[in-house]
């Protein structure tokens, strides 16, 4: 099933930066997972917001602020809807996925971490789910606990399983892993820590680009994303958050807005969610986001997967016939990424080489440095897919590694 | 008495020049690279590690009479073939002429994006570290 549902090329005409050429070669982008692109709805839609309905929200008479007010809040349904959470003031917004754990963990972990308790992540997370948590552990006197991995690159359930305990606190772990492609049985996982009355939080960076979240359903106590992974614009993300656990958390940030009153002697706080959004909010950038959403809503989910599931198979299938190619990231459930390396060729050459031919896609450690250790590796070459890219510029993809390899190799 | 480091850099570009398409220029580099005399395994120590994001650079100066030498390697092979052309480039001449060296050549070769910092290839922090060192050398030879 090539297309599915979409009109392939009708959608690539949505997305102005498709269009353009790299040393004189149309481009060809796989580098999603580190940032999408933006269909012009989205940019129009912040367009439209600067030209037309600018105007600070929440305090204000005048019709202008009313406006924009209206539009704002109104986005914030349109999230909560996308992730079919219960309420929309349990939708946080926030500058993006490593502002969103920054938040959590610090506000939770001030309330509920203390001395010689644990937290709980998986030995596959990105920067962003691993120093927020190491920093308030090292704050409180408590201890970081690592799920390990096996060379597939999936949890191993069982030794997860073992590090839940009457001092584990809270868990957090990728729904899907930005090297690795890993999807993880999160359902799972948030069903085994609740057992044991432990909160899970989910970082759902890569997640809600390429399937339907329903919350509800995972029963995620925090789920945290970003707009510029799932085609909107940078500088804004989402906390989703009981709330619960939002209500007992102390605030994040202080400043305007997140107060009901200010004296000098005492000051009283908001409820949520504005509890947790001082100042002036990134207001266009929530306008884009609920733009990005409609996108993704006309668009359709279910047709997106479909097609880069179709995408991801083709891929992988045309790089494993490359002599000499390994994959790393084999879990039975993938989506999103291909990690690879070429036998005794660094990857920085690899992707200067795929730059050249007008191939776009990342090389390095992607912000998972233990990864990296526990794979004995220096990085990976990453072409990650979006539904948009086509079965063409995968085969340019798969010429130009094997001319990478052709001047790299011995 | 050896060409000087303006002489070295001409002589590069006049090289370079010879090539019309990207594919020549790199599998060039990447000869230079292969022809780099490789650097002591005990000089490859962390302190002598440039980091960089994406490749690793190795190097080290010393001197000899009154010149400053440099050896280098990196990880990566197109980092290293750039690693060569700064050790050709730099390395073998006096301390002062090192620090104030201007390193025309790389833009007119047309590899001035390798230098870029979101490269994040180690390079930046090498060039810098070696005119560091050219300083550093020239202050103690006018210390006597």
């Amino acid at each position: 099933m090539e297309n599915n549902n979409l009109d392939i090329q009708k959608i690539r005409n949505d997305f102005p930066v498709l269009l353009q050429k790299v040393n004189g070669i149309p481009l060809a982008y796989f580098d999603n997972a580190a940032s999408s692109q933006k269909p012009r709805q989205v940019i129009n839609a912040i367009y439209k917001y600067y030209s037309e309905e600018n105007s600070n929200v929440h305090r204000g008479v005048h019709s202008l602020s009313a406006r924009a007010t209206e539009k704002f809040e109104g986005a914030r349904e349109k999230v909560r809807a996308f992730l079919n959470a219960r309420n929309t003031h349990e939708i946080i917004f926030t500058r993006g996925t490593t502002d969103s754990i920054n938040l959590v963990a610090s506000s939770f972990g001030k309330k509920f971490i203390g001395p010689n308790d644990e937290v709980v992540i998986s030995a596959m997370e990105h920067h962003s789910n691993i120093v927020p948590w190491q920093m308030i552990c090292a704050e409180k006197g408590a201890k970081l606990r690592i799920i390990p991995i096996n060379d597939n690159g999936e949890i191993i359930f069982d030794e997860y399983e073992k590090l839940l305990n009457g001092k584990t606190r809270i868990v957090s772990v990728t729904h899907i892993s930005n090297t690795l492609g890993t999807i993880n049985p999160v359902k799972k996982i948030i069903e085994s820590a609740h057992k044991k009355n432990i909160p899970v939080l989910i970082d759902g960076a890569q997640a809600v680009p390429h399937f339907p979240i329903d919350i509800q359903a995972l029963d995620a106590d925090f789920y945290v994303f970003s707009a510029h992974k799932m085609y909107g614009p940078t500088g804004i993300g989402v906390l989703f958050g009981k709330e619960k656990l939002l209500n007992e958390m102390p605030p994040y940030q202080g400043g305007g807005d997140m107060i009901k009153t200010v004296a000098f002697e005492k000051t009283t706080y908001n409820d949520l969610p504005h509890k947790f959004e001082a100042g002036t909010p990134p207001i266009a950038g929530v306008i884009g986001l609920g733009a990005a959403i409609d996108f993704l809503n006309e668009t359709g989910l279910e047709n997106i997967a479909a097609r880069e599931n179709y995408l991801m198979h083709y891929a992988t299938e045309r790089l494993l016939q490359i002599d000499g190619l390994k994959i790393f990231g084999n879990a039975k459930e993938k989506a999103s990424v291909i990690s690879f390396l070429l036998d005794g060729i660094h990857p920085y050459d690899v992707g200067v080489i795929l730059d050249q031919m007008g191939i776009a896609v990342r090389t390095g450690h992607h912000c998972t440095q233990p990864l990296m250790e526990r794979f004995n590796i220096p990085g990976t070459v990453r072409p990650s897919l979006a539904f948009f890219n086509t079965i063409e510029e995968i085969d340019r993809l798969e010429k130009a590694v094997l001319k990478a390899k052709k001047l790299l190799g011995k | 008495m050896g060409k000087n480091i303006h002489d070295i850099q001409n002589e590069i570009i006049e090289e370079f020049a010879l090539f019309d398409n990207w594919q020549d220029k790199y599998e060039f580099l990447i000869e230079m690279a292969r022809e780099l005399p490789p650097m002591d395994e005990k000089l490859k120590t962390d302190d002598n590690l440039v980091r960089g994001c994406q490749s690793r650079v190795w190097f080290s100066a010393f001197s000899e009479g009154d010149l400053l030498f440099f050896s280098a390697d990196s990880d990566a092979l197109i980092t290293k073939g750039l690693v060569a052309l700064m050790v050709r480039v730099l390395s073998g001449h006096k301390p002062d002429e090192i620090a104030g060296a201007d390193l025309f050549f790389i833009d007119k070769i047309g590899l001035h994006e390798h230098l870029s910092p979101t490269r994040s290839n180690g390079l930046v922090s090498m060039i810098k570290q070696m005119k560091l060192y050219g300083v550093a050398f020239h202050q103690k030879q006018l210390g006597g």
